[in-house]
């Protein structure tokens, strides 16, 4: 079984008179293990990807299994606790809670999940300490540079042991050193088995990653694993639609 | 219970602490409505009980085996006047009900008339309750002399111009301490010796019972007042157990005397302790009810504070919400904590209005001097009140963050 088996995925927005088809007909699975970057410039339909995939958002139409669930079959509430559990957040903008130490933010996904209060602060200090900010533990996000507040983040998503990592431009607000310092942790945390699925439109960021798989126009283009084409499958259009990019445009605006 | 099961206490608590912290003044405002409402609610509601148990202890020190026969309503061709109103009610009447073999539960009968009038010594003047009353009035409303004597009753068939002072009346027009026996005082013009001064039984204002002149009943009627009627007829009854006893005997003997077949017709009214009680305390409860009914305006308008601070929180920390949501929390978890925000401001604000609520009536009661007495009650409603209040308030804020979607709340900026 595959950890994540998305098939005929699509995502259509209506606004207005025009429908924009943010993801069309996207399918492809992720193994336990991998690391994945997805790339795409902006309005190719990656952060709807993201969404789908972090189960913030649901498809138009076809089928997500997570480690062979079904996920349309979830209510709001189910796919909370699933969110909780399985699926670890890094944003771009590092989301953090304002004035609210490192160890409490890293604490919160665990207070949702209902473990032990004893249990939760050691876990947290554990984590942050894994991510070099075992000294910052009590600092506030205002007080943390760009790249120590996506550290705690990290040490956020990994709280409850999730199945997956979904990173959306995790370095995107970071400088470059810094940045490196935060590819190599999630280099080292896929070496220790984690799967994380990077989403990024920087090609430097994404060559930390074993797997790319390119989006333009809400369509795979590309699907290499080490340098290797990959099968794209199911895809219908090999081609891309002019009037379809055109529409698609739409969305940057 | 159940909220606990999605989030501890603690938790909820240090989460809304930290919020706090972050817009002080705002959630101190939000608050003060609160603290304002409760405030008012329990200052307001111990006024009222207050002066409610102050007019209860005055009319139970009547003593509770005392009748009071007061004139009825007159209905003269087809109008119908107020009650008291009659003129049939005299002072024949008074010793008839003393004197006949049919009434066998009358201890003592003190019949009286009183009227407001101006009174003068020298050069200083006050406005009083004239009293024209018999020897008996004094044993049977428990008035004692401090010093001098009281009316007697060679006074009353003399028609003499004597007087009796209460303490109020005595500072009113000789100053405190002063002693006024053998002094002149004139009521209405007319010249009266001083010949004692009753013991203070205390009462403010309008109850004020040191602030009253005694004189002879028949120099009352005759002489100041020009009358031939009576007020009241205050009535001792040997013992409480014939109290209703007594209301029907003396009621079918005063109907018998003045001709009057049909008890509906009846030219007077008997009130015992118990009726005046009665009518008292509905009308203070009355007063009690209305207070607390403008005090809770200002409560309901506090509450609408809560909800407008809360929306603009709600609205401010969208993305703090769908942060939140992706991390794993579940409606239930977002409504509770934005309730448990509204109820933790309520709270405090309720039990910061007690306080300022309390001290508020302390002072009021000491510039009044009414007994300062807090009911338990009230403070167990102002705490219900204010945590209903949050509950009530926060509701909507807290549903309408518990249903933004996550993927538009971490959107939003």
């Amino acid at each position: 079984m595959s950890l994540i088996s998305l098939s005929h995925i699509s995502k259509i927005y209506q606004s207005g008179e025009v429908e924009v088809k943010a993801l069309d007909d996207i399918s492809f699975e992720v193994e336990k293990g991998e690391f994945v970057a997805i790339m795409g410039p902006s309005g190719s339909g990656k952060s709807t990807l993201m969404h789908i995939l972090g189960l913030l958002d649901r498809p138009t139409s076809g089928k997500y299994l997570l480690e062979d669930m079904d996920t349309s079959k979830f209510s709001d509430e189910e796919l909370a606790k699933i969110r909780n559990k399985k699926i670890g957040f890094v944003f771009q903008f590092f989301n953090l809670l304002p004035r609210t130490t490192a160890l409490r933010n890293v604490m919160i996904p665990m207070i949702y999940g209902g473990v032990k209060p004893q249990e939760r602060e050691k876990k947290a200090r554990q984590l942050l300490e894994a991510v070099g900010l075992g000294k910052r533990i009590y600092h506030t996000s205002a007080q943390l540079s760009g790249g120590e507040q996506q550290r705690v983040a990290i040490a956020r998503a990994l709280t409850m042991n999730p199945a997956i990592i979904l990173a959306d431009e995790p370095t995107g607000n970071i400088a470059t050193n810094q940045a490196q310092e935060v590819m190599k942790i999630f280099q080292k945390l896929n070496k220790e088995g984690h799967t994380i699925v990077l989403i990024t439109h920087e090609p430097d960021i994404a060559e930390y990653a074993k797997r790319i798989i390119r989006l333009k126009d809400g369509r795979i283009i590309e699907d290499k694993i080490n340098g290797r084409q990959r099968k794209i499958p199911n895809s219908k259009h090999q081609i891309p639609n002019k009037s379809k990019i055109q529409i698609s445009k739409f969305k940057t605006f | 219970m159940d909220f606990l099961k999605f989030m501890e206490f603690k938790e909820l608590f240090s989460e809304s602490l930290i919020t706090f912290k972050t817009n002080k003044v705002r959630t101190g405002l939000a608050a003060l409505g609160v603290v304002i409402g409760i405030a008012s609610v329990i200052a307001l509601l111990s006024l009222g009980q207050a002066s409610q148990r102050l007019i209860e202890s005055q009319i139970e020190a009547l003593g509770s085996n005392l009748l009071i026969v007061i004139p009825g309503r007159v209905t003269r061709g087809g109008v119908r006047g107020m009650v008291g109103g009659a003129t049939t009610l005299t002072y024949e009447d008074a010793k008839a009900i003393a004197s006949s073999s049919k009434i066998t539960t009358v201890q003592k009968v003190s019949p009286g008339y009183s009227r407001n009038a101006q009174v003068t010594a020298g050069k200083n003047n006050t406005n009083t309750q004239i009293y024209g009353v018999t020897p008996a009035y004094f044993s049977v409303r428990k008035v004692d002399i401090e010093k001098g004597t009281m009316i007697s009753q060679k006074d009353v068939e003399a028609m003499a111009r004597v007087a009796v002072l209460g303490p109020q009346v005595v500072s009113d027009l000789f100053g405190e301490g002063a002693n006024p026996l053998g002094e002149t005082i004139r009521i209405n013009k007319i010249a009266f010796k001083v010949i004692g001064i009753t013991k203070s039984k205390g009462g403010t204002g309008f109850f004020n019972q040191d602030d009253r002149v005694f004189i002879p009943l028949t120099t009352a009627q005759k002489l100041v007042f020009g009358v031939d009627y009576l007020s009241t007829i205050s009535i001792e009854v040997s013992n409480k157990e014939s109290i209703s006893q007594a209301q029907d005997q003396i009621g079918y003997f005063l109907l018998e005397r003045h001709r009057l077949t049909d008890p509906t017709a009846a030219d007077f009214q008997i009130m015992s302790q118990e009726d005046i009680l009665n009518t008292a305390s509905q009308v203070t409860q009355t007063f009690t009810y209305l207070l607390a009914g403008i005090a809770a305006i200002s409560l309901l308008v506090g509450g609408i504070g809560i909800m407008n601070i809360m929306l603009v929180t709600v609205t401010e920390r969208t993305r703090e919400i769908g942060l939140r949501k992706a991390l794993g929390a579940t409606k239930k978890i977002i409504t509770t904590q934005f309730l448990a925000e509204a109820v933790i401001i309520t709270f405090f604000g309720g039990v910061l209005g007690i306080l300022l609520g309390v001290g508020i009536f302390g002072v009021l009661a000491k510039i009044m001097d009414l007994p300062f007495v807090i009911s338990p009650s009230s403070i167990i409603l102002a705490f219900g009140v204010s945590t209903a209040v949050g509950i009530l308030f926060g509701w909507y804020p807290a549903q309408k963050a518990a249903k933004l979607q996550p993927i538009e709340a971490l959107r939003y900026e």
